[in-house]
Parts: structure tokens; sequence; C-alpha cells
């Protein structure tokens, strides 16, 4: 079924031929924003908007280069269903007879899509930021940061091969690392930032484990060899379930799911906007793209590697939008709300809903970047992440609100915003995984619908207490008024996008993002009524709990005072993973472990070392004092000589010592020489 | 161009000792006289270093620019020197750095002073190291691997640090007793060579070396402990940190960018290809011990309080990727080590120089009133972020290439070796890559966020300096070059890489009978 990205490979050149001169152009997406972050690390501060402004020119170019590449390959689909994407690549070294890594790019249906999900985000949010940011410290790092996190993801996105996949991934954690702890001067900034980076660097080791056993499965890092060996049973088994396996903890790191989330909520610490580009719409889809792009490894190495995707999906799903129930913090509900929709993105790439999964990235990107702007301009406003020091914004800032309810509606999945088409269709793949059988696929879709609730729930929540209601902040000093034009605009993009951004998927003849996203094998009946009523149905009852709670307050919940007392006080302390990891993980490791091993350092291989030298000195002095002088003394002396000669020149020269360990050692010399004649060894 | 071809490799050693005895002989008090000298020697030396790469034959398996003279006849040793594509790196690296070592010494001589006998030391310190990696006869080599530890052991032990007596103590005498055992090595290969020879090429010959399986497994631990004291491998590496810490930012430069290469380069110079059937008998230890010195360094890196401790530590586990590249035996192992040593040198080459010149500036390497260097002197911290990102291995810059090689050859060591020790070898190095990382991260919270101390509030120190700008540009253009660009080592290294596997399967698998016993035991 995947001779799809293979015949790309092989066939490159050929390909190359007949291809238009936008693909072929392709490479240079990445380049701009890495030469731009380039320009602005360099001479950024010497420009009015200290950088900015070069960031959105390259921004802008990356967009304008990103459509033109997304139309040419719509337009090569449409010309030809079978057409697989253009691929070319450059060696880019052998490091071994033989064994040679590629740099390249591929450029299929998938790619394009993420292409303009990276494009028009990252435009949005460095439109927003060069407002946002104007008044804050380091500027210029800021963008120039921003501009290498988008050349990253777009390398990332645009990468033929394996391990150029890995530089655009672990080039985007240090982006984020350094976005993260962009005001360092707060302890708690930089250790979330340490906490991104190192956490999903966890699940990194799994991710270059991964490519090695693919690696020496395939004889290759080129995906479309890898993929195309692994469907026509080239690999064994085996070697494919690992590998999918290792590649899996990638994801989980990258795309924060469960046990690896704790990370994104936490990465909060950061300005808004880079938790709009990375937090929401790009970094943490990355791992979410890496399954999608290796599927046809996972697919092979079903059922074991696809169903532990879809339990791992389903499981983070189910735990993120409990606790984004529970949160104070509007950022922080954002958070709980990626981690779990990721959550649903990958669940359904284990029920073999390809399409659906990275339609749901596509939807997800507008309404989900839309959110955190649009929380952005919030607490500009209010000067507050807390939604206790928010309500009844509606009246004060309209255009803000506004845009957002319709994210919040989007999130929700309510038709016809975008996130419905998207959910709809994953819930519809689980759907039909299930009814042939798959009990993983079952435990998904129940999850999902679950979840489905669940999201409407404390959107609701978040909607009600952020811009209904009576105002909460303190009115005598806070006076919050819409933000600027410059971050009005992309919120308004944004919710155009969130509302229409989903109709090029829409059931039925019409259905485009079918065509542009497909894997042959993975196809399931396009609309079902029954499940599209099941799960708007389940949204609608979630949100009209919450909105009856949290907004009319017809009924009065106060689960402190509850049975489920314990179940809230498990949501609050987040599942304690976090502590378990500090207590039994963290701390042992860097304060116990660490000390213990500089301990046996210093004590015993040190200790050893200075006691073979305490014994060297005094065995040299009773040689040299009593034995046989005639032996050594010429040797030693000569070379004493020549020592003291050059230190007395130096004038530091210790005289004494050295001729003692000089003797000690050519005693040690002489005898071994002796042992070596002796024994005829 | 001839000149380069016929004594451009024998130049580049002995152009800095020429530099060096010039420097003796002018009178002490012209520092500036004696700078330039220096300059000019160190620069010529990279100069015969840049001819020679344009000169070298890239993808030539096999030694060049090979000269051999008469030297000691009556034990046949030759002044037989050449390099391949193993040591042209090394030999590139070492000119580099030297000369860049002598610019930064242009900018301060540290305490107590005295400029001449410093520079001449370095001098000295260059031709010993150049010379280890031209040389193809063990007497020579022997002869310049000893050279390097005198000028060392003065640079330590009089422009060190406090504890500076014990440290270079500690490193003259635990390097010299490895070399006893190196040294009767070389001895025992020449007795037992037919015909007696210290010539490296002919000792790779089959049917020169005629040994008892038991007694080359002797030799070989015997040269294996002379190097693995030297690169250092675990448990063999207490000397380093003490010498690193003590040792003057230059003295660090060297030792870390050059010196400790000299070992790893001695496995696959001499070791290996010479006794090649206990090369693999050894090679799971080596493995083992590879991947505890990755682990092991990480975490005595999160012990340390002490910023040029941490890096000192920090080499320990980057030695240890090295080590376990070598230890496969396979070309991509190889390759791996070879790109590391290189990564290693100009990385950590780099932050000792960042941590000598945060020291002048701040008079401690206590992390803790380091604190706030990003907003003292934000450039320094800038370049401390960098390299500390590129020795983690973030891919695309220099540190990646050879961690990531080494892992991926350790899954499929050579033929005849189990795969299943260096998996795990493999695995664990792979964790260990995560403690590398947060050792690293959480030495730039300590040093370069946070608030700034009290103490320095409202002290004014100057950011970084022209000179030490001109030093470092050529390392950090290097960290990313080298990143992005891997082919500028790796087309040189590869062949001859190969060639090296090629005489490990080659001389184990039946052309030499004895050395195939050893590895049917």
């Amino acid at each position: 079924m995947v001779t799809t990205l293979a015949t790309a490979a092989e066939h490159g050149a050929e390909v190359a031929a007949s291809t238009g001169a936008p693909l072929e152009m392709a490479w240079l997406i990445p380049i701009i924003p890495m030469v731009s972050a380039a320009v602005i690390w360099g001479v950024g501060k010497r420009f009015p908007k200290k950088g900015a402004e070069i960031g959105i020119l390259a921004m802008l170019a990356v967009l304008a280069g990103a459509l033109v590449v997304f139309f040419d390959t719509i337009g090569h689909i449409a010309a030809d269903e079978g057409w697989h994407g253009y691929e070319r690549a450059v060696t880019w070294m052998n490091f071994g007879p033989g064994t040679t890594l590629e740099l390249g790019f591929k450029v299929d249906g998938l790619a394009a899509v993420l292409l303009v999900v990276v494009g028009v985000v990252a435009t949005m949010v460095h439109l927003y930021a060069s407002s946002y940011m104007h008044d804050e410290v380091r500027v210029t790092h800021f963008f120039a940061s921003l501009s290498l996190f988008t050349a990253s993801m777009l390398n990332l996105v645009l990468a033929n091969n394996t391990i150029q996949m890995l530089v655009g991934w672990e080039g985007m954690g240090v982006c984020s690392y350094l976005l993260i702890g962009h005001w360092w001067e707060k302890h708690e900034n930089s250790s979330a930032a340490i906490k991104a980076f190192l956490t999903t660097r966890v699940g990194d080791v799994g991710f270059m484990l991964g490519i090695f056993v693919l690696f020496w499965g395939a004889q290759s890092f080129n995906v479309g060899v890898i993929s195309e060996m692994a469907t026509a049973g080239d690999i064994a088994k085996g070697t494919l379930t690992v590998g999918a396996i290792l590649l899996f903890c990638g994801a989980i790191g990258k795309s924060a799911q469960f046990p690896l989330h704790t990370w994104l909520p936490d990465a909060m610490a950061g300005p808004t906007p880079v938790s709009a580009l990375i937090h929401a719409a790009t970094m943490v889809v990355a791992g979410v793209y890496l399954v999608a792009r290796m599927f046809p490894v996972f697919a092979a190495a079903a059922p074991v590697a696809l169903e532990e995707v879809a339990i791992i999906g389903s499981i983070t799903m189910l735990i993120a939008a409990l606790l984004a129930l529970v949160q104070d913090d509007l950022k922080k509900v954002l958070a709980y709300s990626t981690i779990s929709q990721l959550g649903y993105m990958i669940a359904g790439l284990g029920v073999h809903a390809y399409t659906a999964s990275v339609f749901h990235i596509w939807t997800h990107a507008w309404f989900k970047a839309l959110l955190f702007l649009g929380a952005g301009s919030v607490i500009h406003a209010v000067h507050s992440n807390k939604m206790s020091d928010m309500g009844g914004l509606y009246k004060k800032m309209p255009v803000t609100s506004i845009t957002y309810i319709i994210g919040g509606l989007a999130l929700a999945g309510f038709p016809p915003f975008a996130g419905f088409w998207s959910k709809d269709e994953l819930v519809l793949g689980a759907y039909t995984q299930a009814m042939e059988g798959s009990g993983a696929a079952m435990f998904t879709f129940i999850a999902m619908l679950v979840t489905a609730f669940l999201t409407a729930l404390y959107v609701a929540r978040m909607l009600a207490l952020t811009f209904f209601g009576k105002p909460k902040y303190d009115e005598k000093h806070v006076h919050p008024h819409e933000s600027p034009k410059l971050m009005i605009v992309p919120l308004m993009i944004l919710a155009a996008l969130a509302v229409a951004g989903g109709w090029v998927g829409l059931p039925g003849e019409m259905n485009q993002f079918g065509k542009w996203v497909h894997l042959p094998g993975s196809e399931h009946e396009p609309f079902n009524m029954m499940i599209a009523v099941v799960s708007t149905g389940a949204a609608l009852a979630g949100f009209g709990i919450g909105w009856a709670i949290f907004r009319l307050g017809k009924v009065k919940v106060d689960l402190q005072k509850t049975a489920l007392a314990p179940v809230y006080k498990l949501l609050v302390n987040k599942y304690y993973l976090d502590d378990i990891y500090w207590k039994f993980i963290v701390r042992p490791v860097r304060d116990r472990l660490s000390a213990a091993a500089y301990w046996i350092n210093m004590k015993v291989l040190d200790g050893a070392v200075n006691a073979a030298g305490i014994v060297a000195v005094k065995t040299g002095d009773f040689m040299y004092r009593d034995v046989d002088q005639g032996l050594i003394d010429g040797g030693v002396n000569n070379l004493a000589g020549l020592m003291g000669l050059a230190g007395s020149k130096l004038k530091f020269w210790q005289t004494g010592n050295m001729q003692r360990y000089a003797a000690a050692m050519f005693l040690g010399v002489a005898v071994l020489v002796g042992a070596f004649v002796f024994f005829r060894i | 161009m001839n000149l380069v071809e016929e004594w451009g490799i024998t130049l580049a050693v002995f152009l800095p000792l020429l530099g060096a005895i010039v420097i003796v002989l002018t009178p002490k008090g012209m520092e500036s006289i004696q700078k330039v000298l220096a300059l000019a020697a160190t620069g010529a030396a990279l100069l015969v270093g840049l001819a020679l790469t344009f000169a070298f034959e890239h993808g030539e398996p096999g030694m060049q620019f090979e000269k051999s003279l008469s030297w000691i006849p009556s034990i046949d040793s030759n002044y037989h020197v050449g390099i391949d594509g193993i040591s042209l790196p090394l030999l590139v690296l070492s000119v580099l750095v030297c000369f860049l070592c002598i610019i930064y010494a242009c900018w301060h001589i540290p305490e107590p002073g005295n400029a001449k006998a410093f520079l001449a030391l370095i001098l000295l310190l260059e031709t010993g190291m150049n010379g280890s990696f031209i040389a193809l006869d063990l007497v020579l080599f022997f002869v310049f691997w000893e050279l390097v530890l005198v000028p060392m052991y003065f640079l330590i032990g009089i422009w060190g640090g406090e504890n500076r007596q014990y440290a270079s103590i500690k490193f003259f005498l635990y390097t010299l007793f490895g070399s006893v055992f190196m040294l009767l090595g070389f001895l025992a290969l020449y007795f037992q060579s037919d015909p007696h020879t210290f010539d490296m090429l002919l000792l790779q010959e089959s049917g020169v070396l005629d040994i008892p399986a038991g007694l080359a497994s002797l030799i070989f631990g015997g040269l294996a402990l002379g190097f693995a004291v030297k690169v250092p491998m675990w448990p063999f590496h207490t000397w380093l940190p003490d010498a690193h810490t003590q040792a003057p930012t230059i003295g660090s430069v060297l030792l870390a960018a050059v010196l400790l290469k000299m070992g790893t380069y001695g496995f696959m110079r001499i070791a290996i290809p010479i006794l090649p059937g206990p090369a693999m008998q050894f090679a799971p230890v080596i493995a083992v011990l590879a991947a505890i010195a990755i682990v092991y360094g990480a975490l005595c890196c999160l012990a340390q309080t002490n910023l040029k401790r941490m890096i000192a530590f920090s080499s320990v586990g980057h030695m240890g990727f090295v080590m376990l590249g070598i230890s496969t035996m396979t070309p991509e192992g190889f390759n791996a080590a070879v790109f590391g040593m290189v990564a290693h040198g100009v990385v950590t080459g780099m932050l000792f120089f960042l941590a000598g010149s945060i020291k002048e500036r701040y008079h401690t390497y206590e992390m803790p009133e380091l604190a706030g260097m990003g907003l003292k002197i934000p450039k320094m911290a800038g370049l401390l972020a960098f390299c500390a990102i590129a020795s983690l291995g973030l891919p695309g810059l220099a540190g990646f290439w050879g961690e990531v090689m080494a892992l991926l050859a350790s899954y499929q060591p050579l033929e005849g070796l189990d795969p299943t020790i260096f998996r795990g070898a493999m695995v664990v190095g792979a964790i260990g890559t995560v403690l590398t990382a947060g050792y690293f991260l959480w030495m730039l919270q300590r040093v370069n966020m946070g608030k700034i101390s009290e103490k320095w509030k409202k002290v004014k120190l100057a950011d970084v300096e022209t000179l030490e700008y001109a030093a470092w540009l050529p390392l950090l253009a290097l960290i990313l070059v080298l990143g992005l660009y891997p082919r500028l080592i790796m087309d040189t290294t590869t062949s001859s890489v190969t060639a090296l596997t090629e005489t490990i399967t080659g001389r184990s698998s039946g052309d030499d009978a004895h050395v195939a016993q050893v590895t049917d035991h």
C-alpha cells in the first residue's frame, strides 16, 4: 500500500524532470527563516523594531512559498490521482562504505498541508508578537529564536530522511527551551524551560534508537525506502515493532502524551505568542506528524504498535481533558486542552484514521492558535493569567471575545466550526475499527466520546468565567480595553479559519482534504449520521451542563464537598505525576546518585591512585637511600640534573620530590623489563 | 607544492620547535617580540597544515606524504612519518588550536607571568602533539608522546591554580605509569616481529608478527593501558579533573582539544591495526567501560559546583562516546570516533576558553557566584549557552554527529562481536545523552540565568573583548560548520577507517593463523 512513498524516493530524478519549478524550490522554505534567524541575531538590534520586522518579512516569504507549493501539489494530485510526491536530495555525507545520509526534501500532500499550517500560524504569531512583545526585554533574541524555531519545524516537515527529521525535531526542542525560558530572571521560568527540554529528550532517546533500529533493518534513513520495505515485508516484523514503538516514544515526548505530558503546562511560562506557535499549532504536532510520516512502519507492525498508539492517545485525551476542568489559569486550560486534542490525533492514527488525524492537525492549528492569541489579548488587558481575575470582558473587548468564543466552539466540536469535521471523522474512524473487532479501537471510540463531552464542558466553563458574569478583576486599577490592531487582525483571520477551515474536508464528493492526504488501506466510510449525532450530542450535553453550572449558576457544585472530593484533589495535584517524577527520578539522580558517583570518584578511584602514589614514594625513598645506588643513581641524577636545570631557570622548580618519583618509576620499569626478559613472555 | 608534499608534515612538527628555540634565545622581558614570534611559528604551522589539507588526496585510504629517513640504525628505528585520513583531521585540529591559544595568550598571560617561558613551552608542546599524529615508527611515536608530558607538566605546575603541584605531578606520573606499559608493549612487538621492526605499517602486514595468542593479548593490554590513561577511559580518568581544573586556561584547552586525542588515536593507529585479534577480544570490555564513562561522567558533572571542573568531567563522558565508536570496529564507529575527537576538541576547547575568561572577570569558577551572568556580560553568556548546547549534542552542531554515529554503530558492531553487549552499551549511552543535557542546562540556569548576586551588582565587567573574539571565532564557526557540513571530515576519513576495518577482518580471518586463533577463543 505504501509504494506511494517509496516510488518517489526511487524515481526522484524522473519526477524532477517532469515537475514544474515550484516544487524544485521547496527547499528554500526552511532556509528563509534560518537565514532570518542568523540576520536577526547578527544585526537585528539596529532595526527600529529590533528585528521583529525581519522575522515578519521572512514569515511572509515562508507563507507565500508554502502556498505556492501547496497549490502546486494539489494541482499535481488533481491531475494525477497516483501522484506520490516530489523528492530530491544531495549526499550529506557517507559515514561508512555504502552508508549514505542524504540531505533532501520531499513534498507530498501531507507535507504541503503542514507547510500551510506552519506558514499561516507562524505569520500570524509573528505579527501578533511584534505588538505583544513590544516593550519586553530581549526582543531581538526572541524573534531570532522564533525564526529558528519555524525553520526547524519546516525542516522536519520537508525532511526526506529520519536523521534530518531528528535535526528539525531537536532544533525545535532547543528553540522552545530558549523561548519558554525567555524571562529567565525568574527561577521558575528557567526551570520550566529545562523541564520541557529534558522531558522531551527522554522521548527523543526512543526516537533516536528507533531511527537506528530501522536503519539497520532497511540499510537506509530514507523515509520512502523504509516505508516501502516495511510494507513489502522486507524488514523482520520484530524489528519493525521495536522500531515503531521506539519512534513512538519520541512522539510521546514531543506531542506531550501520557506519561511525558507534564512539561507542556509548565511551558506556559513562556510569552503567550510562543505558546500559540509552539505549544499549540506546530511543535507539539511534530510527534503526530512523525507517526503519520512513518505510518507504513506502524501499519506493518500492527497490531502491537498501532494498539499501543491508540491506547496511549486515548489515555492522554481523557486525563488531560479532566485536568482542563479544574484549572484556574486560562493558559493552562488551553495547555491541557492541547494535550487532550493531541491525544485525539495520536489515537486516531492508532485506529487507522490517517486522513482524519492529519485533518485534525489542520483544524486544531487554526482554533488553538486563535485561542492562545486570544488568551494573550485577555491577559494583556487584565494583567493576570487567572480566570478568577477575569469575567465580564465581553463588553470591554468585543473582538477578542467574539473570536475567542468562535475558537471555543470550534474546540468543543460544534458544527459547522472547523473542529467538528475533523473530530467527527476521527470518532467515525475509531468506530469503524471497533466494529471490526479491535478492543483498543473500542476503548478509543469510548474515550473520544467521553472526551468530546468533557471538552465542551471545560470550554463552557472557560468562556463563562472569562467573558461573562461580573468582573472579578480590581476595577479600580485594571481597565481592560481592546488590544491594538496588530494583535486583533491575526485573531480575525484565525477566527475565519476556525469557522471555515474545516470545510475543505466536508464529507462526500466535496471532500478535498481526503484527496490531498490519504494512504491506501487506511480509508473508512466518509460520514455516518449516527456517529455525528452521538458525538455532537455528547458535546452539546457537556456544553449545556457547563453553561448551567458556571454561567447560569443553576447547579451549585462544590466538588470539594461532595463524594468527588478525592478525585478533585487528584486532579488539582495533576495525578501526582510531577511529584513522583521529582521525588523518585529528578531529585535522586540529580542530588543523590550524582553525589554517590562523585564520592566513588574521589574516595575509591582517586583514593586508589593516591594510595598507589604514596606507596610508590615510600618505596622510592627506601630504595633510593638503601638499595644499591650505583644502579639507579646515574640515570636518576642525570634526569634530575636536567630537569633541575630547566627548573632553576624557571625559578619555580620544587626540588626533591621529582627525584623520588622518578626513582620509583624507573625502578618499576626496571622490574617489569626484568620480568619480561626473565620469563621470556 | 612539492615542498609541502615532501616536507610539509615535518615542517608542521618542527616549525613550533624552531619557534621555541628562537624565543628562548630572546632576552627576557621583550614580551611583544616573543608573542609575535610565537604567533609566527604557530601561524606558519597552521598554514602548513592548511596547505597539507589542500594537497591531500581526500578519499585515498593509505598513507600520504610518507617519508622515511634512517634514524637509529642499530635498532632499525627510522624517522618514518606520514598521514592518512585519520591523522590529518587531528593534525589540523592541533595546529589550529595551538595558533588560537597563542592569540589568547597575547590577550592574557596567566599569573605569575613570564611570557617567554610560557610561550616556549606551548610551542614545545605543539611539536610533541603534532609529532604524535604523524609518527609511523613506534620509537618516534614514543618520543613525541613523552615529549608532550614535560611542557604540560610545567604549564600546570607553574601557571596553574591553587592545587597545581598535586595536579601536575599526578598528571605526569599517571601518564608515565601508563606509558611504561605502552613502551613494554612496543618492545615486545619489536622482539616478536620478524624481522625485528618498530615500523607501524610493517607490523600490520601479515606474517611479520608471529605471536602466541596469550602474549598478543598481553601486549594489547599493555598498549591499551597506556592509551586508556591518556584518553582517559573510566576508571583511569582521575588525573583529568585535577589536571584540567588546575591548568591555566590554555593548558586546559590544549589538554582537552588535542592531548586526550593522542590516546584514542593510539588505539586506532597502533593497538587495533597491529593486534586486531586481541582488539576483537577486548572490544566488548572497551564498549562497557565506554558506556560506564558516559553515564558516570554525566553524574559526576551533576555533582559539581565548579564550572571548570564540570567541563573537565564532561570530557570523560564525551571521550566515552569516542571509545564506544572505536570498540565497534566498524567504519561507522571509527568515523564517529574521529568526528567525535575533532568535535570534542573544538567544543570543549571553546568551553575551557570561556571558563578561563569568566574566571578572569569573576575570579571564581563557583557557579552560584556567577549567577545572572546573562545580565552582566550577555555576549559571554550567549557564547557559553551556544557551546553548552553544542556540547550536549544538539543536531546541527558539531557535537551531534560523533555521538549519534557512535550509538548507531553500536547497534551493529563488526561481525564476530556480540551485538547484545554493544546494544546494551548503546541504550546506556543514549540515556547518558539525557543526563548530559541535564547537567549542561542546569549549569546554564545557575550561571547565565537568575539575578545578579549582591557582590557583582555594582561592579562593571567587560564583555567579550576583541582578542578573545579573534581566538574564538574560528572555533565557533567550526562548531556550526561541522554540524551542518559533516563531510568536511567524513570525506577525508571514510576511506581510511574503511581500510582499518578491512585490516581487522583481513588479519583476524585467516591470513595470520595465530591471530585468527585468538578470535576463535
